[in-house]
């Protein structure tokens, strides 16, 4: 700065602009990323907070949250509005920790546990048999790819992409025809045979080179060999990845069992949770929270899994 | 059609094809089996039902029933929500979730943290969450109070139309995680030495977003908004966790709708409603299909 700008020579000149622009666009570059960073974060705290408050606020007391809530739920479970000029106060963080509401559901009132074990009940034997079922017609829709069966692939993905508002017409017209309205198998039988985890394995599995499984017929592998010795084993991640996805899509069902349980001590506890009454309401987010837990766990264990299976679904990867 | 030239060529005996092709078609027959029992052949029976005076007498009226549901002021007024709301919340889930995937994707710290944050939601029941819901949409909710800062009145969110702002909000707080991973993948898969030309030609960012990398979004794009619309139809969840069976009028949706009138079961009504809606999915994802092959073609290999 010492030296007036004239006395410099061209060369220094140019790289003394350099220099600044070099300058500039660092300055520039921290700012966008500052921005950036703070945009996201904003971002995931929109995202964390309804999550994080469910959590913390299980953990007051029942008399606590009815005075803090207390009105809220008083007037939308009776569905009047009864408005009471008094404010809701939302805290995230309990004056006191308190696990009087897991205790109660816990220990005292047995209907919370029995609507999950519902929900339980209604999950697992769907993840487990749609993975089983569309692991071995993935195997076959990848193996060959006849015309037939294209068609019928495309039939698949036509049907996983058909709302509740079309395929649970048919789904009730068929248990209404089996006598199995009103039973788990309504909601089973249909989860079962539902193409979607067919299209997103057969996805994957397409992508096995068929060298692999030329070579093991060479060896003198049957199909039932190739699929159990080599495709499968290679298949495992996709598959997990699968069965998270089915595991969230179906532990959040509420259409399902809406039309097809009529008896309401059949309905899992995504569907009861919303008729709880104003005088158990210190319940509710003790109940909210436990019913949050095993997909939280999955997530926790199996994030990349979930990524995975996400990003083969939309054919990007794999 | 690719794989199976190359296979035959490779293999060269028409019989050994055949019996993988039969062996390998035991593997479909389950899952094939199934799909028709429960999806494809009570379709046709609906489709049949859809045209029918009522299934026992079955006399065949032809569009009646269709008629019927069209004018139908209630399925009107679903059909109406249901598109008002997809059509402003898929949009908003595509651009917003690309937005999030930009950012991840720029250099900033915490990314992967950040990742986990936006996809938490979609591994959160709905019925485990419509109670913070509620509290902060409440009429005294916080929501109100915030808004009341900078003057604007008290919303009775669930029981005005504003409803659907609150229904947008809830479905981009579940959705956009989702959609923001598939983007990220695509974005990740756009070939380097592309983008290193790009940049060697001191393309801005701007026009490399633009003239290059929306190209090869644009499968991707497709996808995205077709799950949206699907996981748009799902916000019935939220609305009868949150509302009951009846909703105010500007979030009574069609499956509202269905599920009122499988009720009193009118299959007329439900089979005419589902048929027409099927045909309704079909041409939307066969028009996005054909949009797509227009603007996508050139970067496919």
């Amino acid at each position: 700065m010492s030296k007036p700008k004239k006395t410099l020579q061209p060369w220094e000149a140019e790289r003394e602009r350099a220099r600044k622009a070099a300058k500039r666009r660092r300055i520039w570059s921290y700012t966008k990323r500052g921005f950036g960073t703070m945009f996201a974060a904003f971002f995931a705290i929109l995202f964390l907070m309804p999550i994080v408050l469910t959590i913390t606020n299980s953990f007051m007391s029942s008399s606590e949250i009815s005075s803090n809530y207390g009105m809220v739920f008083a007037t939308t479970s009776s569905g009047g509005k009864v408005y009471i000029a008094e404010k809701v106060t939302l805290k995230f963080i309990p004056d006191m920790v308190s696990f009087s509401q897991y205790v109660t559901v816990l220990f005292k009132s047995p209907e919370y546990l029995l609507k999950f074990w519902n929900s339980v009940i209604l999950v697992g034997p769907i993840v487990v048999f749609q993975l089983t079922v569309a692991t071995l017609a993935s195997y076959g829709f990848s193996r060959y790819r006849g015309r037939i069966r294209e068609i019928i692939f495309f039939l698949y993905i036509i049907l996983m992409l058909m709302p509740y508002q079309v395929t649970l017409v048919p789904n009730y017209l068929v248990s209404d025809w089996l006598n199995i309205l009103d039973t788990r198998w309504a909601i089973w039988l249909p989860g079962i045979f539902s193409p979607f985890a067919v299209f997103l394995l057969t996805k994957f599995m397409r992508r096995i080179p068929i060298s692999l499984v030329e070579a093991a017929q060479i060896d003198g592998a049957g199909e039932w060999q190739i699929f159990a010795k080599v495709c499968f084993p290679l298949c495992k991640g996709a598959i997990a990845s699968a069965a998270i996805l089915v595991f969230i899509d179906y532990w959040n069902m509420v259409e399902q069992p809406l039309i097809l349980l009529a008896d309401a001590e059949m309905h899992p506890l995504s569907v009861f949770l919303s008729k709880i009454n104003s005088g158990e309401i210190g319940l509710a987010f003790a109940v909210a929270t436990i019913y949050m837990v095993p997909g939280l766990l999955v997530f926790l264990y199996g994030e990349e899994y979930l990524v995975d299976g996400i990003t083969y679904q939309g054919g990007v990867k794999g | 059609m690719k794989k199976l030239k190359e296979k035959k060529t490779h293999i060269s005996m028409g019989k050994r094809l055949k019996r993988v092709k039969r062996s390998s078609g035991v593997f479909i027959a389950p899952s094939f089996l199934g799909v028709m029992t429960f999806f494809v052949i009570p379709f046709i029976v609906i489709i049949y039902y859809s045209m029918v005076d009522n299934p026992i007498s079955r006399n065949f009226v032809f569009l009646d029933n269709f008629k019927n549901i069209i004018g139908n002021a209630a399925f009107r007024s679903a059909v109406s929500n249901t598109a008002i709301f997809a059509g402003v919340s898929v949009p908003l889930a595509v651009v917003l979730s690309l937005l999030l995937a930009i950012l991840l994707e720029s250099k900033i710290p915490f990314r992967s943290q950040f990742r986990t944050f936006f996809l938490s939601p979609m591994m959160v029941p709905v019925a485990s969450v419509v109670l913070i819901w509620q509290v902060l949409f409440h009429y005294n909710g916080v929501v109100n109070d915030m808004i009341a800062v900078v003057g604007a009145g008290p919303i009775d969110w669930f029981k005005s139309a504003y409803g659907r702002i609150v229904l947008t909000i809830l479905f981009l707080w579940k959705n956009l995680g989702y959609n923001m991973i598939l983007f990220m993948a695509a974005l990740a898969s756009i070939p380097k030495d592309i983008l290193e030309v790009a940049r060697m030609e001191s393309a801005t960012a701007l026009q490399t977003f633009f003239k290059i990398k929306i190209r090869y979004l644009s499968s991707t794009i497709l996808f995205v908004a077709i799950m949206s619309l699907i996981n748009s139809f799902k916000v019935f969840r939220e609305i009868y966790l949150l509302s009951g069976d009846y909703p105010v009028d500007s979030i009574y949706m069609l499956q509202t709708f269905m599920n009122n009138t499988f009720r009193n079961l009118d299959y007329q009504k439900l089979s005419s409603a589902a048929v027409l809606m099927s045909i309704v999915m079909v041409l939307i994802i066969g028009f996005l299909f054909i949009v797509e092959n227009h603007f996508g073609k050139d970067v496919e290999g």
